[in-house]
């Protein structure tokens, strides 16, 4: 038998009865719009995950405190609680550690802000001029926080586009403006370009100020929160970070590592293990795909065995007049394949479109990668086989003479 | 040429076995026109299905062209069947929206056979079935219980086959159109095919040349038939 013959076959077949091929083709269609859709889910939101962590900059490690332990009974803090970070610990960084580019640090802290008619809740960073290297931070109006501020402690803000759009109004221009950080008040001195990324932690929903001036007037104490550090390259970044272990282990006064009460990550890491928890996500949102996938392969399977059933006399026929065993196995197996794969195509429209209405109307970031649309076709062509198999068998076993019987 | 010598047939089912057919020989010659008669559970049917290359004897020979095809594989009978056997079933086992012409072409399909000669040889067969050339592109769903038969009578002759086998092939219609159907087989007997009719009526049966009776499994009587002048 020729193939275009049992392909031509095959139409014939899957037409005969529309509304069957279009209901068992549906199941597959769904499962593979699901699971295209759901990977695109996946790996849009590593990708932003990703950009937001790279935004920050390049080569960047981070000290934070830790929390401190002692030898003993341990009564242990919140990671992070510690305030035991000085701006004379990010001074000796940047002068003692070899091959580090830039350093800069930062307190963090969290409070009301309020202008005229409006407030909003949201991070403060105190920090220095280098931060915006460091960080990337890009100015889209005025300036940044500069050393005259720095040493003057001048209450001087920069605000992220997000602060600038919950206190402002569009249209006006809010350098020069006043407003107030926990009662107290800053003028606005530059508006920093949108960096993307959504949550908390987002680079746009923050109020950047002097370090001094933050430890002066809003945390009335001298410690700070992070160092951001950035390596001359991204080969150097092993040693700097453990230079930088070393420095303060030293600075203080602390020989067991193990008790350090800072921690040094190093961005590389952060965005392994970032991959690793989106990965997961991925992996779960494609394997509920999966399962309606294989739901519309048992669709498959059972449409084929009532064809088979329906067909008895027909295959009795073709076998009557020639048909071999696999020319049976062929037009069974083809249709059922003509029904996975043509489903398995509309199935990736459909889930592509589907990515794209998420993007558009709900805001999440998807990306539909040419991966997940292989492996669509793959499997949906696969399922075809598989379930088409048992039942193009069956076909193909079945004895001429009682298929001509057969009532 | 179809030989059968000492052809017997017996189906095993656990410890009982059934002798369908116990020993039968005759010789069937290229142009003859045959009737296979007998009531039903008389071996009948199993000798059809030898005949048609659909089962195979038991012990005894099938001679097929000077072939012995009685201990083929399933694979081969089934070449047998596409190349040398044309078969007509009392159900017609037309593809129901299928058209005329596709239905006809059906087991060239098996042969290999390009699509234009396909058709080409299909509504050759058509036209020498009886039926002319505007129901080529009837669906087989549209058309009488008559025409059906013919349909399937020349899905049969499509292939050229050394015999055409017809299994009650008017057990399906009224005595006016098996009359025509009976026609057909005789008009395509005088142009020199083979043809060997299984039937349980004796009507039917005499429009054959010759009667095969058999019962039991066994050959009853093996004659030729004598025709009325006027007939």
């Amino acid at each position: 038998m020729k193939t275009i013959d049992l392909l031509e076959e095959t139409y014939w077949a899957l037409t005969a009865n529309k509304a069957r091929t279009f209901l068992t083709m549906l199941g597959i269609v769904i499962g593979i719009a699901s699971v295209i859709a759901m990977i695109a889910i996946g790996e849009g939101t590593q990708a932003s995950i990703q950009a937001s962590i790279q935004s920050a900059g390049s080569n960047l490690l981070f000290v934070v405190p830790g929390t401190q332990k002692g030898v003993g009974i341990q009564v242990s803090g919140g990671r992070g609680s510690a305030q035991t970070l000085t701006q004379a610990d990010a001074d000796a960084i940047a002068s003692q550690v070899p091959s580090v580019a830039a350093v800069a640090p930062a307190l963090n802290l969290r409070f009301q802000i309020t202008a005229p008619g409006t407030n909003t809740n949201t991070q403060i960073v105190g920090t220095t001029p280098d931060y915006a290297n460091v960080r990337n931070v890009q100015i889209a109006e005025g300036s940044f926080i500069s050393n005259a501020n720095l040493q003057s402690f001048e209450r001087v803000a920069v605000i992220g586009p997000t602060v600038e759009s919950d206190l402002f109004a569009t249209g006006t221009d809010p350098v020069g403006k006043s407003i107030k950080i926990n009662e107290v008040p800053f003028r606005i001195i530059g508006i920093t370009v949108s960096q993307g990324g959504s949550g908390f932690n987002s680079p746009d929903d923050m109020v950047y100020v002097p370090l001094t001036t933050a430890q002066q007037y809003l945390a009335g104490d001298t410690y700070i929160s992070q160092v951001s550090v950035e390596a001359a390259n991204s080969q150097v970044m092993d040693a700097v970070q453990q230079g930088i272990t070393n420095l303060l282990l030293q600075r203080h006064k602390i020989s067991n590592p193990a008790l350090a009460d800072f921690s040094v990550y190093n961005q590389a890491q952060i965005v392994a293990t970032a991959s690793t928890i989106t990965n997961t996500f991925t992996m779960l949102l494609a394997s509920i795909a999966g399962i309606s996938l294989l739901v519309g392969g048992i669709g498959i399977m059972n449409m084929m065995l009532t064809t088979v059933t329906e067909r008895t006399r027909e295959i009795g026929l073709r076998k009557a007049i020639g048909a071999q065993r696999k020319d049976i196995i062929y037009q069974f197996l083809v249709e059922s394949v003509a029904i996975t794969f043509s489903g398995g195509f509309v199935g990736i429209l459909l889930g592509w479109i589907l990515a794209l209405l998420l993007s558009l109307l709900a805001g999440i970031t998807t990306q539909v990668s040419l991966f997940s649309i292989i492996l669509a076709f793959g499997v949906s062509a696969g399922i075809g086989i598989l379930f088409g198999y048992y039942p193009a068998r069956r076909a193909s076993q079945l004895n001429p003479i009682e298929a001509l019987r057969y009532e | 040429m179809i030989e059968c010598r000492d052809i017997t047939k017996v189906y095993s089912n656990g410890d009982i076995s059934t002798y369908a057919l116990k020993g039968v020989s005759f010789t069937i010659k290229d142009g003859e026109y045959v009737a296979i008669m007998g009531p039903s559970g008389s071996g009948k049917s199993t000798l059809m299905h030898i005949l048609g290359a659909l089962d195979t004897p038991t012990a005894g020979q099938y001679l097929l062209d000077g072939k012995d095809i009685s201990s083929f594989s399933e694979e081969e009978l089934a070449n047998i069947r596409k190349e040398r056997i044309g078969f007509v079933f009392q159900a017609f086992n037309l593809l129901p929206r299928a058209t005329v012409v596709r239905n006809v072409s059906l087991p060239l399909i098996y042969a290999g056979v390009p699509k234009e000669e396909r058709n080409k040889r299909a509504e050759r067969a058509i036209l020498a079935a009886g039926l002319d050339e505007a129901h080529f592109s009837y669906r087989s769903n549209q058309l009488s219980g008559g025409q059906m038969q013919r349909v399937a009578i020349a899905r049969a002759l499509v292939n050229n086959p050394t015999i055409v086998l017809a299994d009650e092939p008017t057990g399906n219609l009224d005595t006016q159109t098996g009359e025509i159907v009976l026609g057909t087989f005789k008009k395509l007997n005088d142009e020199g095919r083979t043809i060997v009719l299984i039937t349980h009526e004796p009507d039917v049966a005499m429009h054959a040349k010759r009667i095969i009776h058999i019962k039991d499994g066994k050959i009853l009587s093996d004659e030729l038939v004598k025709r009325h002048e006027n007939h």
